[in-house]
C-alpha cells in the first residue's frame, strides 16, 4: 500500500475528476448518445416554437418570441436528460459497480459530484444544437466570448444540479419502475413552473411564487441573459449563479448522505 | 496475535425484526484463505458488506487490518479489495480503462500506474485484451479482471462474494488459480463466500458454516468431517450444520441479482 499524505481538499478535487474522467471515457467508445440528444431540443425550436411565435399570442416584450424561448428550450433540454440521469445510478447499483465504488476509499462527495459534472458535459452538445438552429432561425445571439463561457459554466451547472436532483431520488426509491414514475411527475411542473416558454407575468400569482422557487427559472433567466444579444437579466446575473450554486452545493452534500444507501 | 488480520466480535445485523447476522465472532489470520459457507439467507453477504463498509452493523465491532469498520471506515476501505457478487466491471470501457480508474481512484503514484496496471493484466492472463471492450469479455475474463482491480492496490483483505457463481468449470478453475497465485505472491488474505463445497473444501484453509446468523461450524475441512465422527464428507457436515435448505432462501431481489449475475458471466 502507498501512504502518502494527500491533502483532503486537493484530494476530493482530484477524485471528482477522476469519476467525470470514468464517465466521459464511455461517452468516447459510444457518442450516439450525443446525436439523439441532440433532437430534442430542435423538434421543441422548430416546431412549438415556430408555431406560437406565428400565433403571436405570447407577450415577450421587446424580444421576439423565438428569440425568448431559444435559451428556454436550452434549460429545458439540459433538464430533460438530467432528471432521468438516476436510471444511470440505478443501473450501475443492478451491477455491482455503486457498490465496489463505494468499498474504494474514494469521498462520497466525489463520487456525486463527479458524476454530476459528467451529466453537465454530456449536455454541451445539445448548447451547440440549440445555437446552430437559433443562428439559422435568426434569432439574434451575443457571440462574446464572455457570453459563449457563462453560457458554458451555466448549462454545465444546471446539468449538474439536475442529474444530482435525479441521483438523490434514485437513492431513495432504488428501483427503475419507480425511478420512472417519479422521474415523469417532477419533469413537467419543473418545466411549467419556469419562465422557459413564457414570461411569469402572465402567471397567476400561486404559479409565480412557485416558479420564484425553481432553480429552473434562474437557469432560464441567467441563459437568456449571456446568450441573447441586449437582453437584460429579470433577478441579476449574479442571484442566478448564486441560486444555481447554493443549491447545487445542498444537492451534493444531499446526495453524498444519500448515496450509500445504494448498496445496502 | 498480530498476525491476526480480521477480528469480528459479536457483529450483529438486524433489518426491521430478521436477524440477518446474529452475534457473529470469528477471526482470520494474515495469509488464510477463509471460507464462509451457508445456505441461502444464511447471512454471508450481509457479513461481507458490513466487513466492507458498505452496511453499517446494528451492533457489534470488526477491525480489519487493525482499522475500526465503525470509526475508521476510510481505513478499511484503504486496506481492503472487494470482488461484490455482481459484475463490478464497466462494460463499456476497455479492460484498461476500468483498471486506470481504479489505479487512481486508490492513489496510486503517477510513475508507477502503467506497471501496475500492466503487470495486474498480466497476472490474470488478460495483457492480450487489455485494449478491448469488457462488454465483449468471456464471463471467465470479467471475474479475472474484477480481481486484477480490486488488488490493484495490494490489498491486506480481499473480500469476494460468491467469486465462481455462474461460470463453468474451467473458467472456474482459472479464477481460483490466480486467486492462490495472488495469495502466494502478496500474502493476500482471502474472504469468499461460496455455495460450491468442493470449491471449500479445495482451497480454503479454515472455513465457517453460517446457519441463520451464527456460526455453527468452524475449523479446517478435516477438522469439520471429523467433527461428525468417521466416515463423513464435508456435504454430511454441511447438511449437518446448515440444515434443510427449505426452510430459509433469499428474498426476490437477492435471488433475481444472482441469476441476473450468473446469465451475465455465464
Amino acid at each position: 500500500m502507498t501512504a502518502t499524505f494527500i491533502h483532503p481538499l486537493t484530494g476530493f478535487i482530484e477524485k471528482t475528476f477522476v469519476i467525470t474522467e470514468f464517465e466521459l471515457r464511455k461517452l468516447r467508445h459510444d457518442f450516439t448518445e450525443l446525436v439523439t440528444r441532440a433532437l430534442q431540443p430542435a423538434l421543441w425550436l422548430l416546431i412549438f416554437g415556430q408555431v406560437f411565435s406565428r400565433s403571436g399570442m405570447m407577450h415577450t416584450g421587446n424580444i421576439p418570441y423565438l428569440d425568448f424561448i431559444a435559451p428556454g428550450i436550452l434549460a429545458q433540454s439540459v433538464l430533460f436528460v438530467a432528471i432521468f440521469f438516476g436510471i444511470n445510478v440505478i443501473w450501475e447499483r443492478d451491477l455491482g459497480i455503486v457498490q465496489k465504488f463505494l468499498a474504494s476509499p474514494t469521498p462520497r462527495a466525489a463520487l456525486v459530484l463527479g458524476k454530476g459534472f459528467s451529466a453537465g458535459i454530456r449536455t454541451l452538445s445539445q448548447g451547440v444544437i440549440v445555437y446552430i438552429l437559433s443562428l439559422l432561425l435568426g434569432v439574434k445571439l451575443n457571440w462574446s466570448p464572455l457570453a459563449l463561457f457563462n453560457v458554458l459554466i451555466i448549462v454545465v451547472l444546471a446539468a449538474t444540479l439536475f442529474s444530482t436532483f435525479s441521483l438523490i431520488i434514485a437513492c431513495i426509491v432504488k428501483t427503475r419502475e419507480r425511478f420512472m414514475g417519479v422521474g415523469q411527475v417532477l419533469t413537467m411542473p419543473l418545466f411549467f413552473a419556469s419562465n422557459a416558454i413564457y414570461p411569469t407575468d402572465i402567471m397567476p400569482d400561486w404559479l409565480k411564487v412557485i416558479s420564484h422557487l425553481n432553480p429552473l427559472t434562474y437557469v432560464v433567466d441567467a441563459l437568456r441573459t449571456c446568450m441573447l444579444a441586449g437582453s437584460t437579466s429579470v433577478f441579476g446575473l449574479g442571484l442566478d449563479y448564486a441560486v444555481i450554486l447554493f443549491t447545487t452545493t445542498i444537492l451534493v452534500f444531499l446526495g453524498a448522505r444519500l448515496y450509500p444507501r445504494l448498496a445496502t | 496475535m498480530s498476525d491476526v488480520v480480521l477480528e469480528i466480535k459479536n457483529l450483529t445485523r438486524r433489518f426491521g425484526t430478521f436477524t440477518a447476522v446474529d452475534a457473529l465472532t470469528l477471526s482470520v489470520n494474515a495469509g488464510e484463505v477463509f471460507g464462509l459457507l451457508g445456505s441461502n439467507g444464511a447471512g454471508k453477504t450481509t457479513t461481507i458488506k458490513m466487513l466492507t463498509t458498505l452496511l453499517p452493523p446494528t451492533s457489534g465491532e470488526a477491525s480489519v487490518a487493525g482499522f475500526s469498520i465503525n470509526t475508521q471506515p476510510v481505513g478499511v476501505r484503504r486496506a481492503i479489495g472487494y470482488v461484490p457478487q455482481a459484475v463490478s466491471v464497466d462494460g463499456s470501457l476497455t479492460g484498461y480503462e476500468n483498471l486506470l480508474i481504479f489505479a487512481k481512484l486508490y492513489d496510486l503514484p503517477r510513475r508507477e500506474r502503467q506497471a501496475r496496471i500492466a503487470e495486474a493484466l498480466e497476472f490474470m492472463n488478460l495483457t492480450a485484451d487489455g485494449g478491448r471492450m469488457v462488454g465483449e469479455y468471456s464471463g471467465g475474463m470479467v471475474r479475472r479482471l474484477e480481481i486484477a482491480q480490486a488488488t490493484l492496490h495490494r490489498p491486506k483483505v480481499l473480500f469476494l462474494d460468491e467469486p465462481t457463481v455462474g461460470l463453468d468449470p474451467i473458467a472456474r478453475d482459472a479464477v481460483w488459480k490466480h486467486l492462490v497465485d495472488l495469495r502466494a505472491n502478496y500474502g493476500t488474505t482471502l474472504f469468499f463466500t461460496t455455495h460450491y463445497l468442493e470449491e471449500a473444501e479445495g482451497h480454503c484453509d479454515r472455513m465457517a458454516i453460517m446457519h441463520q446468523g451464527k456460526v455453527a461450524a468452524l475449523g479446517t475441512c478435516k477438522e469439520l468431517e471429523a467433527s461428525l465422527g468417521s466416515g463423513h464428507t464435508l456435504n454430511d457436515v454441511f447438511v449437518h450444520y446448515a440444515g434443510s435448505a427449505l426452510d430459509s432462501g433469499n428474498n426476490f431481489r437477492a435471488v433475481s441479482a444472482e441469476r441476473a449475475t450468473a446469465e451475465r458471466l455465464g
